[in-house]
Order: C-alpha cells, then structure tokens, then sequence
C-alpha cells in the first residue's frame, strides 16, 4: 500500500487514487497528418521504464483532481509531485 | 469428469516424485552462439529445447539474470486452459494444450499434468451470454467447452458456494475439461534438463547490458559476464522486455506490472477443479502437495518490483471466501509477485522486429504459463526459419499499426 501525497488533500492511501499512466501523453495537434506507424505509437506505445517514471494519478475517493508524480518503478518511492501533469 | 488423480488417501505431498540426481550443467558462458535467448524461465528453456529437438540448432546458449527459472514460471498459478474465444488465440493455446498432454513422456520428467478442469464462471446475464458464446467458438475452434447451470457447477466442484443469496450469484460457468495444472518448477527444471541433454548452454547470472547491432542487425550482447557475439537473439524476458528492447531503441506496446498469488498451508484434498471467477476476480485450484493456490489481479501501477499491495490481496481473500466458505478457516501461507508485461490488446507480441536478427516473445502478461511448451514451439520455428510459424503469424508487433487486434480483453474469460 503505498501512501500517495495529493497536492490538494495530503498523504493518503492508495486505495483512495485511480491510475492513469504516463504523464506528457499529449493529443496529436493534426491527428491527419500522422502515418499510421505514429498514430499507433501515440494509441498504444507508453514508456515503461524501470526507475523514476513521470505518471498521473486521479484522486478519485477524494478531492477527484488530477496530478502528477515522478516515482520510482522499482522501489515505489515518490519523488516529486505536480499539480498539472 | 471428476478428476481420478486427486491422492484421496495420502498425506498432504505424498505424491510429490524425487528429482533426479543431476538436471543440468551450469554452464560458463562460451565468447560466441548460434543462437542466444535472453531470460532463462519457461518460454525460453522451452524455446531452447525445441530449437534442438525440432530444428537441430544446439549452439544455444540461455541467459538468465538472476537463477534459472526464478522469475514468473515460479511465480504464477499453473492454469493450463486453452479456451480463448478467438480463433488465433485458441490456434496457440490450443497447440499448446496438445503439446501439455505428452510433454512427460517427451521430456522424461514429471511434470504432474493434472487435467481435472477449469471452471470459468458466469455471475451476471452478460457474463451468461459471453460464456456461452465463448463455449460455442472454443467448439468451431476444436477446443473442449461446456456451458454448465449452477447445478452442474456444484457437480463439478461441490464447495462453490452455488445459492442464490451471496452478493455474486453463480448463473452457471464454461467448463473445460481437459485444461488443469501442472507442476511448475518441474516443468521449468525438465525442459531445462532436456534441453541441457541436447547441448544448450544455461548460463544462470549473466544480465544482459548491451545489445551490439551493425547496420541494423544484431550481432552480439554485453553481459556482466563478458561479450557474447551472435546474429540471432531472441528476447523472452516478459516484463523486463522493455528495459532489454530499448538497449536498439526500441519501444514495445507493453506495460509492466505485479501480479500476486498465494497458498494457504498444506490441506487435505478439498478442491477438485480449477475455478476462475472474473466479476470477483479470483482463480483458486489445489496444488498437488495441497496447499490452495490462489491468483490476484495486477497492482493498477506500472512496477518493477516482484512485490504488490496487500491490498489486493485482502480483495482477493474476500472473493474466495464469498465463493468457497469453507477456505474461511484456511490462513495464508505465503504471498508473492511477479512482473508481468501487459500488451494493450492481452495478447502475446511473437515475432520478428524492425532489428535483423532480434526476436521478441512477450506480452503474454498474466496469462503466460499456459502457452509455454506452444510458444516455446513456435517461437524456435520463428527464429530457426527467420519468419513465423503458422500460429504465432497473428501475433506480430506490427499489427498495433495495422489494427489486426487479437482482442482478448474479457473475451479470454478472465480480466487480465
């Protein structure tokens, strides 16, 4: 159980988060314009590293805002935490 | 129907048989291979083992991190099914199954193949509905399947709790006989052991650090212990697979992930089948020495450490003892995670890459052990031919690009 640190609402279980993966996914700014290998790379390729990952998660037991969090893969140690991700 | 083999009579581990008194040499990695698979667990000793016996390449050489057959084939629930609801899922796993029921007597070595069921159950109207559809499409496909009401559930394994008063009712289950479980570390140590026999190098601590290519192609590895120079490496590494395919830069569609299990202590014979339950998420079966072996889903965030949340485990435990009452007085044993390499479509990613001479098995996320004396088999025509065997040709990296999904999420009757 980790304890995750909401900007908002402090330290509290992880119980109360609901995941969303890599942070900095953005939405292609001309989607037409993509050929089909970037249009894949953007629907299903996310980094995955194994160490510090750039990650969001959602407050959903709480406050229900959006942030984001630079933790480490292997240790589960958060490192830094943002509002806007 | 019932499984025959269940030792009603003996003590707890009495039917455990003796190791032999040699499996396999630990071998020094030698300065050059044919052929060289990265990750010494099931995939990759079966890959070995039919590399030799199948096509004749024994300059091999397995390259395992850590201890041989220490990550994932130890880790998971040795659930052998092969009733996947699309026909390319079904080709593999079915392929699979066929090889599970003579791979004793092809290995020499008991694996305690137990073919005593797999029960898949329904608990809402739409979980009715795809169950049955599913038992319809495993048949088109050749693969065993029935569709049983809560009665036949019970006749198959009387300690489901079938009432209609729980918070899930059971509604009825697919049921396919001839899918069980099998003996995991035994099944490793035998193709292990087999394909020592044949001439196979398992070289236990050696972590791959480098990948060395030339004008596109590979042609050799860093390790911590020394260079190996090859044209033909073939990665089966599940959910370390992205740390080893971004050494040449590659990005493949899989998340890594700990996935948990666990046994109580050593029971009596209580438990005939295997029960998979997806809107409660738990699979139980009863291991041959007799402790209950229970699976979990994955922990939601990408993790490379093989431990998960109690958390989940405590969800887990509440859904057993929703649909067994009876474990309510079993205690846990142990606990444990492995990682697991999640594809977004839950179906393995089998072939050739944008690398010459790089070959990819994963993907196979929670779901692996199952296939691995089929995906051990098509993986070594791949490599050995330069191209895909018939079965796996579905599974290509590139079909996240052409949209031939393989698309068994909830469709493969369980949650991945």
């Amino acid at each position: 159980m980790m304890l995750i640190p909401c900007p908002w609402c402090g330290p509290r279980n992880e119980t109360e988060f609901h995941y969303g993966g890599q942070a900095g996914v953005a939405y292609p700014a001309d989607p037409q314009a993509l050929s089909d290998e970037e249009w894949a790379r953007f629907l299903f390729v996310r980094a995955n590293p194994k160490g510090l990952f750039h990650e969001r998660w959602c407050h959903t037991a709480g406050c229900r805002r959006w942030f984001g969090v630079v933790r480490d893969t292997v240790s589960h140690e958060i490192r830094s935490v943002e509002v806007n991700a | 129907m019932m499984s025959p083999e269940l030792p009603r009579a003996d003590p707890p581990g009495a039917s455990l048989p003796q190791h032999p008194d040699f499996l396999w040499r630990d071998a020094d990695p030698r300065r050059r291979y044919q052929v060289v698979i990265v990750g010494g667990g099931g995939h990759g000793l079966a890959t070995a083992y039919y590399l030799a016996r199948n096509h004749g390449i024994t300059d091999v050489a397995v390259l395992e991190r850590g201890w041989l057959a220490g990550g994932n084939v130890a880790r998971n629930t040795t659930i052998i099914r092969s009733n996947y609801l699309w026909e390319a899922s079904a080709g593999i796993y079915e392929h699979a199954l066929r090889l599970w029921e003579g791979l004793e007597a092809d290995l020499g070595y008991p694996i305690l193949f137990s073919q005593r069921g797999v029960l898949n159950l329904a608990h809402t109207p739409q979980e009715v509905r795809d169950g049955v559809r599913r038992v319809h499409a495993n048949r088109m496909a050749g693969v065993d399947a029935e569709w049983l009401d809560p009665a036949g559930v019970a006749r198959v394994c009387p300690i489901v709790n079938v009432s209609p008063d729980v918070r899930y009712p059971v509604l009825g289950a697919t049921f396919q006989p001839r899918g069980g479980i099998a003996k995991h570390d035994h099944v490793a140590w035998g193709f292990a052991r087999a394909a020592h026999a044949l001439g196979v190098d398992l070289i236990q601590h050696c972590e791959v650090t480098g990948i060395d290519t030339r004008a596109g192609r590979v042609v050799g590895v860093r390790t911590t212990r020394g260079d190996i120079a090859t044209d033909t490496l073939a990665l089966s590494a599940a959910g370390h697979t992205s740390v080893l395919a971004a050494m040449v830069g590659l990005a493949v569609p899989i998340q890594s992930h700990a996935l948990q299990a666990l046994v109580s202590e050593l029971l009596r014979p209580v438990h005939p089948t295997v029960v998979m339950s997806n809107a409660v998420h738990v699979y139980v079966s009863q291991a041959h020495k007799g402790e209950l072996v229970m699976g979990a889903g994955i922990d939601a965030h990408n993790s490379y450490s093989q431990r998960g949340a109690a958390h989940v485990i405590e969800r887990q435990m509440a859904a057993a003892v929703e649909l067994f009452p009876v474990f309510a007085r079993a205690h846990v044993l142990r606990t444990w995670g492995g990682i697991v390499d999640v594809s977004p479509d839950a179906s393995p990613i089998v072939g050739l890459t944008p690398v010459d001479g790089l070959f990819l098995n994963c993907g196979w996320g929670t779901g692996g052990f199952k296939a691995t004396p089929g995906v051990g088999w098509c993986y070594a025509h791949t490599i050995a031919n330069g191209k895909p065997h018939p079965l796996n040709a579905p599974f290509t990296l590139d079909r996240f690009t052409t949209g031939a999904l393989v698309d068994e999420h909830g469709a493969a009757a369980v949650a991945h």
